[in-house]
């Protein structure tokens, strides 16, 4: 989309489209000779995944909806029925249920390859938010869908969760009533949100044409964080990245698979067997595994915030981790003017590479004690633990960029390239590798 | 090209260990220690990749179930016809299911009558409906069996959630059920169960409503399997679990068949983009 095209029709008809609708142009502009940088690795391969997944989800969604009842007796039994008696119901159901899982580690991935490679720095703040938008759909969509087959852990992580709005001070309990259509989860409830759990993912893709749009302007940054400056720098997407890419999805894939086919359950919980009961609460309330940190985080503030040395509660505990939680996605959408270093890869900051990782495996402990009861040690580990997330983004990258020494950065991409080739010894070199090598 | 082959598996790795993230989610912590004792783990036909069902065994399974639990258990999602899984004829299953009766109707008269079970029908349980099933057992509802074997999975523990992975352990609910139905002991001194049963392995608490169901014998198997407790045990464990999921051995190879392509894809994808990428320094 960025800079000139190179599509030329040949066919009468792709001349007579050319001039009236030139959507070949545009896939041909998008995919095939957009220019992507030489050195990408494979953490670079996760968006096109995420495009995938996007659209698994939304083919066997459509499919197993065909088979659902979105009604609070008979939405359980359907959906079981689904995976025993019709043709292929068993594959499809799980490898929606599945799917979302990987979805999620997918975009994990994909953000923090974000966050280590400085993805969100200038030019690409647009980019980046988007993002953030599009994983904040993810989750909506990710809960809501979770209600849906009405077993125990759907109904009372419904209940759970929609109750955070009533936290929010005058107007919450409407909020959530609206929310729920009714004072309490039910089939008002499930109604709605099977509505909106078919709506979403469309809104997201929506989303996702915005996001690739604007990367398609920016282009894409690169491990050296070095912008492309030449021709030299850059090849086409198609062959390189097309295979590249479709060689990563099939990898990611087998993986997703071996989840599918062997252990459907793992990624699950097993009281989702149980059909909602709103008169049995189960032992434990636990969001699927791509919420633990945040749950974690809800849970860490368990004390009020008031005027000191008196009893003035301005927020109490319960919208205090609420607003944490909250906080904890919000602080994303301003990660492009925390992190105040030009230095966009974090392979030339050595400290903040490792804080990166410190913060990574802090993110990992997080879901962790997410999935642990509020008791106990578990207390204050959360507190620790959502007080370091907070200190990350709010003080350590904006200092970093301050005091920190980058290493020194390559020229270019292709001096990058061409110093480890050389180091490496093996690879020959080549910069007619820049032309297109197939044509049409 | 052997470091993007690194690069692969060290991604490989993390995806696997963010998916291990989620039996940090399935299994959180059960309240107060319960289950006392883990589940003891046991060899089953279903497990691992060429998991199979073993059909005298599922028939033997039918048999506890039917002369023991169905007086207190239902199976609601399970259809008569169903049970030709477990290797029975059209024939057989058409008089099995006219043991049971069930309501039908209104017939013309505008009248609710009594039928023999057909094989369409749905398995008949004991009770009306919950509320009677409950009152029936002091309170306590036996719950349905249909599912039951996918419906427990106490927790396993870090590290072991990760391993789980790599030996493909999935049979959490059916150890559970061998080790509940085996592990009806004496309280300890100074334990007071009250009304209850004393089970070490209940994931509820030390004790469940329900009696120890099996005995030496209880049952008498046409195959002339000698009726252990363990063995009574292990079959009607092994009925729940193929009652829960019903399509286990064909999942499992069509899972199978479906992972051979993509590897033999992934391979040839992996040689087509080594040639694609020889002209470049990368
Ligand atoms: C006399 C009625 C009765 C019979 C017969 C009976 N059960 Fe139960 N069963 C119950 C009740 C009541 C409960 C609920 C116990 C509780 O929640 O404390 C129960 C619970 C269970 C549970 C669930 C335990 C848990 O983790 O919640 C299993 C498994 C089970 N029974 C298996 C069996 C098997 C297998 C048989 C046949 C061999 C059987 N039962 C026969 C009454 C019975
Ligand atoms: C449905 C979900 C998503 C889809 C389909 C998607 C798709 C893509 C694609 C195809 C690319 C280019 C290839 C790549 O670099 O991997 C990309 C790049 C990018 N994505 Fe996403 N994405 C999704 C979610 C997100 C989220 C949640 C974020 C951040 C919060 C994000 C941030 C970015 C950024 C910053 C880039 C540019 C990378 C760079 O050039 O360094 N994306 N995305």
């Amino acid at each position: 989309m960025s800079g000139h095209s190179t599509y030329k029709p040949t066919t009468g008809l792709g001349k007579f489209m050319d001039e009236r609708l030139p959507i070949v142009r545009l896939v041909h502009d998008s995919f095939v000779s957009f220019p992507v940088p030489r050195n990408l690795n494979n953490w670079y391969t996760f968006g096109g995944i995420l495009m995938i997944m996007l659209v698994s989800q939304i083919i066997t969604g459509i499919v197993i909806a065909m088979h659902y009842t979105p009604e609070a007796t008979m939405a359980f039994d359907s959906v079981h029925l689904l995976r025993r008696d019709v043709s292929y119901g068993n594959t499809l159901q799980v490898w929606h249920a599945v799917g979302a899982s990987m979805f999620f580690v997918a975009v994990y991935i994909h953000i923090f390859r974000g966050l280590y490679y400085g993805s969100y720095k200038a030019p690409r703040e647009v980019l980046w938010i988007l993002g953030v938008v599009i994983y904040l759909l993810m989750m909506a969509t990710a809960f809501m869908g979770y209600v849906l087959p009405w077993g125990q852990m759907s109904y009372w992580g419904a209940q759970v969760i929609t109750s955070f709005f009533s936290a929010i001070p005058l107007v919450g309990e409407t909020v959530r009533e609206y929310l729920l259509g009714g004072y309490a989860v039910g089939n008002a409830t499930l109604n709605r949100f099977f509505s909106l759990h078919y709506l979403l993912p469309f809104m997201i893709a929506g989303i996702v044409i915005l996001h690739v749009w604007t990367l398609h302007v920016t282009g894409q940054t690169n491990p050296t964080g070095v912008e492309v400056k030449s021709k030299q720098d850059v090849i086409p997407f198609t062959p390189y990245a097309t295979v590249k890419d479709a060689f990563a999805m099939v990898v990611f894939m087998i993986i997703m698979c071996y989840f599918v086919f062997y252990m459907p359950d793992y990624l699950g919980h097993a009281d989702n067997y149980i059909k909602a009961d709103p008169l049995t609460t189960p032992a434990h309330i636990v969001p699927e595994w791509y919420f633990l940190p945040f749950y974690a985080v809800l849970r860490a503030v368990d004390f009020n915030i008031g005027i000191p040395f008196t009893d003035i509660v301005l927020i109490d505990s319960k919208l205090g981790g609420v607003l944490a939680m909250f906080g904890a996605i919000a602080v994303l959408f301003f990660v492009p003017w925390l992190d105040t270093s030009d230095v966009k890869s974090a392979n030339y900051r050595p400290t903040y590479k490792i804080f990166f990782w410190i913060f990574a495996i802090n993110a990992v402990f997080l879901g962790y004690l997410g999935s642990r009861p509020a008791e106990g040690i578990w207390i204050p580990l959360m507190k620790a633990s959502t007080f370091w997330y907070f200190l990350h983004f709010i003080v350590i990258m904006p200092l970093l960029g301050w005091f920190e020494k980058p290493l020194p950065r390559p020229a270019s991409i292709t001096d990058a390239v061409l110093s480890k080739a050389s180091s490496g010894g093996a690879s020959q070199i080549d910069g007619a590798a820049a032309e297109p090598q197939s044509k049409g | 090209m052997k470091t993007v082959f690194k690069k692969f598996t060290t991604m490989i790795s993390a995806a696997v260990m963010a998916s291990g993230l989620a039996l940090l989610g399935t299994s959180a912590a059960s309240a107060a220690g319960y289950p006392l004792e883990k589940p003891r783990e046991q060899d089953w036909t279903f497990s691992g990749p060429f998991g199979y069902y073993d059909k005298a065994q599922l028939q033997r399974g039918l048999k506890v179930y039917v002369e023991v639990c169905a007086a207190c258990h239902s199976m609601n999602l399970l259809s008569y016809r169903n049970l030709g899984d477990l290797g029975y004829t059209d024939a057989q299953i058409k008089n099995f299911a006219a043991e049971y009766e069930v309501t039908d109707g209104p017939n013309d008269d505008g009248e609710m009558f009594e039928r023999p079970a057909m094989p369409t029908d749905r398995f008949v349980g004991p009770y009306a409906n919950d509320k009677e099933a409950a009152a029936a057992n002091n309170g306590a509802l036996p719950p349905d069996f249909t599912l039951l074997a996918k419906a427990r999975a106490p927790e396993r523990g870090f590290p072991t959630f990760i391993f789980d992975i790599f030996t493909m352990y999935a049979e959490n609910g059916a150890d559970y059920i061998y080790s509940l139905l085996t592990g009806y002991q004496d309280a300890p001194e100074g334990v007071d169960v009250g009304e209850l049963y004393y089970n070490p392995y209940f994931a509820a608490g030390n004790a469940l409503a329900m009696a120890n169901p099996l005995s030496e014998d209880l049952v008498e198997f046409d195959d002339g399997t000698a009726s252990t407790v363990e063995q009574q045990a292990k079959d009607i464990t092994a009925f729940m679990m193929w009652a829960a999921d019903p399509n286990l051995p064909q999942r499992k190879q069509r899972g199978f068949i479906v992972i051979l392509f993509l590897v033999i894809f992934a391979g040839l994808l992996y040689f087509t983009k080594k040639k694609v990428w020889s002209d470049v320094a990368h």
